[in-house]
């Protein structure tokens, strides 16, 4: 077990390091000059090279990316003497168009995406694990055919349209959350019912798309595991429907779960960009369209980036460890 | 021998858009303590549905079952059809245990051995976890696992296929039940291993004084390890007797057409093998006469055409012996002998 545990943790440092080091070979491919941008009207093929200088990207891309993992570690100081700043450690980077380091800026977006995904994690599950076992028991009845209906509204309705659809009603007509509140941070620990506020309504439209898959997913596997023999032994054994359900049967249905759970939520902590749009959170999906779209600020969007598949990396992880726990199978092999 | 089960007239029919699927036509048979009865018939022909209604292992919204099974407990007799689902679950595992064909699948791959062993102990007995692993080790070294105090911590994927037969043996018998049935336990497993379990089967028969049911379609393991034998066909039972009435005194072309395909070792001279042609019949159409008719040769001996109109009754040759053909014992025994 330790030795799987340390092979899979260092296969995902690797590969971290891969992931990185393209993502600054991609960004250097793009035709888009950052020293250029940030150039004044009076632009001269001189101060060009001196914003380049002054960005970093006057040297090769290996090197670009090796001072950025120093920075990581060491911190970084960016400009010349009489104007240098200093980003501490871990440094992802400095914003030439915002004039703070990106450290700051991503610390600020990500607790509201945490929120958002987490929020919508535990409710996209709950939703969407017991409505799936429900219409599984319920195979062909009443309960099984409305949840049907929901897994066809879920599925087919995008967030873009049933958040706006939210804003409308919820926000705007029955004024149940004040526009001017809306995307407003607060803090769950000191001031939850306000935090409730901004992000339950934003956690339910995330929710909605999921849960309705989790439900179908959850539906299938609960149908397929209960013909397997190994539920057939279990009711000959003289167990009760009750315990070969929770026991036997979700045990073996929801495996599979774990692991497409952990991605999806992975994927969340990279930035739901358009819930996060839609109900204003500046969270960092928002932060990193903001920054391709309007400012083209290079190291925001390369810290984003990183930070998006390094979730979805250190998740995977997660998950691998947590399925040997979960499946013996996979512990010996 | 007092009957500890006591089946008779069982049907179990699956409705279905094509119509009903009679699987199992009035059955009638039973078994004592101590002793093994066999059940034999090829694919499809409702060996395991009446056993499985026995068991009460039915989806009870998708099947249709009638008739009656009765349990001889000692604290009454109890009729397991009618009686009510949840007292049916408190005898399984208790009085009656299944062991299945597949021992691959019929394992949770995610829980321990001892733990499965256990869980079944533990829904009828009162004791700690420990005390529930302490069991499940005695029941694996008398089903004959070696080293079972450290082997009763593995996973299913870390036992052989004949090893987790054993294991399902373990289980099944750990609530020391009168009723063990084996449903074709040994198919899935080598010709070595096979016989192993059968021999396993039959020592703890002799020690825990059981009733068995061995559903199977392999006449060689018939024939070393059952009491009396149920021929089946097309979801009725087409002949039973004692091992020696079905072996040497068949009274059923189709009984005849199994043991005609056998191979035996002493008949020496290299004759083909005699298949039974045709295939069995569907359970949703049930030809109007004897179901095997259509695959039987000796249809136009019987005059009166009765085969294709008429289902023979089950007709008692002796006591034990009976079997359901319009033709005699007698009257089948001068064809066979004229074809000779």
């Amino acid at each position: 077990m330790f030795s799987y545990v340390s092979r899979r943790l260092l296969y995902t440092v690797i590969l971290l390091l891969i992931v990185s080091l393209t993502i600054f070979f991609i960004f250097d491919l793009i035709p888009v000059d950052p020293a250029r941008l940030v150039c004044s009207k009076q632009c001269t093929p001189s101060l060009v090279e001196a914003n380049r200088h002054r960005l970093g990207l006057d040297v090769s891309v290996f090197e670009q990316w090796w001072r950025f993992l120093v920075g990581l570690f060491a911190g970084r100081t960016f400009g010349e003497e009489g104007i240098a700043i200093t980003c501490a450690a871990p440094a992802l980077g400095y914003s030439f168009s915002r004039h703070e380091c990106v450290t700051t800026i991503v610390a600020e977006a990500f607790p509201f995406t945490l929120s958002l995904a987490l929020g919508a994690f535990i409710l996209w599950l709950s939703v969407g694990i017991s409505l799936g076992v429900l219409s599984a028991r319920k195979k062909g009845k009443f309960a099984d055919r409305a949840s049907s209906v929901f897994v066809l509204v879920g599925t087919s309705l995008p967030t873009f349209i049933s958040g706006i659809l939210v804003v409308l009603f919820i926000v705007l007509k029955f004024n149940l959350v004040n526009p001017l509140e809306l995307g407003n941070w607060h803090n769950p620990f000191t001031d939850p019912f306000g935090w409730l506020q901004t992000f339950f309504f934003p956690c339910a439209t995330l929710a909605l798309a999921y849960a309705a898959t989790y439900t179908r997913f959850t539906r299938s596997n609960v149908i397929e595991t209960s013909s397997e023999d190994f539920i057939r032994t279990a009711r000959a054994k003289g167990l009760s429907e009750k315990v070969i359900l929770r026991k036997h049967t979700l045990r073996a249905a929801l495996a599979p779960i774990v692991t497409i759970a952990g991605l999806d939520f992975a994927g969340l902590l990279g930035g739901a960009i358009i819930t996060e749009g839609i109900f204003g959170l500046n969270g960092l999906g928002k932060l990193s369209i903001k920054a391709v779209t309007q400012t083209y600020d290079l190291p925001i969007i390369v810290a984003t980036t990183l930070i998006a598949s390094a979730f979805v990396l250190i998740m995977n992880l997660i998950v691998d460890i947590a399925y040997a726990f979960i499946d013996p199978r996979v512990r010996t092999s | 021998m007092s009957q500890f089960l006591e089946v008779s007239n069982l049907n179990v029919t699956f409705p279905t858009e094509d119509g009903d699927v009679r699987a199992s036509n009035e059955i009638t048979y039973s078994v004592g303590l101590g002793e093994t009865l066999a059940i034999v018939g090829e694919s499809g022909s409702g060996k395991s549905v009446s056993n499985l209604a026995v068991m009460g292992l039915h989806n009870p919204s998708r099947t249709k079952i009638t008739g009656s099974a009765v349990l001889n407990l000692s604290s009454g007799p109890v009729d397991v059809i009618s009686a009510p689902t949840e007292s049916v679950r408190k005898l399984r595992g208790k009085e009656m245990s299944m062991i299945f064909q597949d021992p691959m699948s019929a394992l949770h791959p995610f829980f321990s051995i001892g733990d499965q062993i256990a869980e079944a102990w533990h829904l009828y007995n009162k004791g700690s976890k420990k005390d529930g692993i302490k069991k499940a080790t005695e029941m694996l070294e008398l089903v004959g696992i070696p080293d079972a105090a450290n082997r009763v911590n593995d996973y299913p994927h870390q036992f052989s296929g004949g090893m987790r037969q054993r294991a399902m043996i373990a289980m099944a018998l750990v609530n020391n039940p009168a009723l063990l049935i084996a449903d074709e336990p040994t198919t899935a497993l080598d010709v070595t291993v096979q016989s192993q379990i059968l021999t396993l089967l039959k020592n703890l028969q002799k020690e825990l004084n059981m009733a068995i049911i061995l559903i199977t379609h392999d006449l060689g393991v018939v024939a070393e390890f059952a009491d009396r034998i149920c021929v089946m066909y097309g979801g009725r039972i087409v002949e039973s007797g004692s091992v020696e009435d079905i072996f040497y005194r068949p009274s059923h072309p189709y009984t005849l057409g199994l043991l005609n395909s056998v191979p035996r070792l002493s008949s020496g001279t290299s004759h083909r093998l005699k298949a039974i042609p045709g295939q069995p019949p569907s359970l949703i159409e049930l030809p109007a006469g004897c179901a095997f008719a259509p695959r039987c040769e000796y249809v136009s001996r019987v005059t009166s055409g009765a085969c294709l109109t008429q289902v023979p009754q089950l007709i008692e040759k002796s006591t034990s012996h009976s079997s359901r053909c319009h033709l005699s014992a007698d009257e089948l025994n001068n064809l066979v002998k004229d074809k000779a």
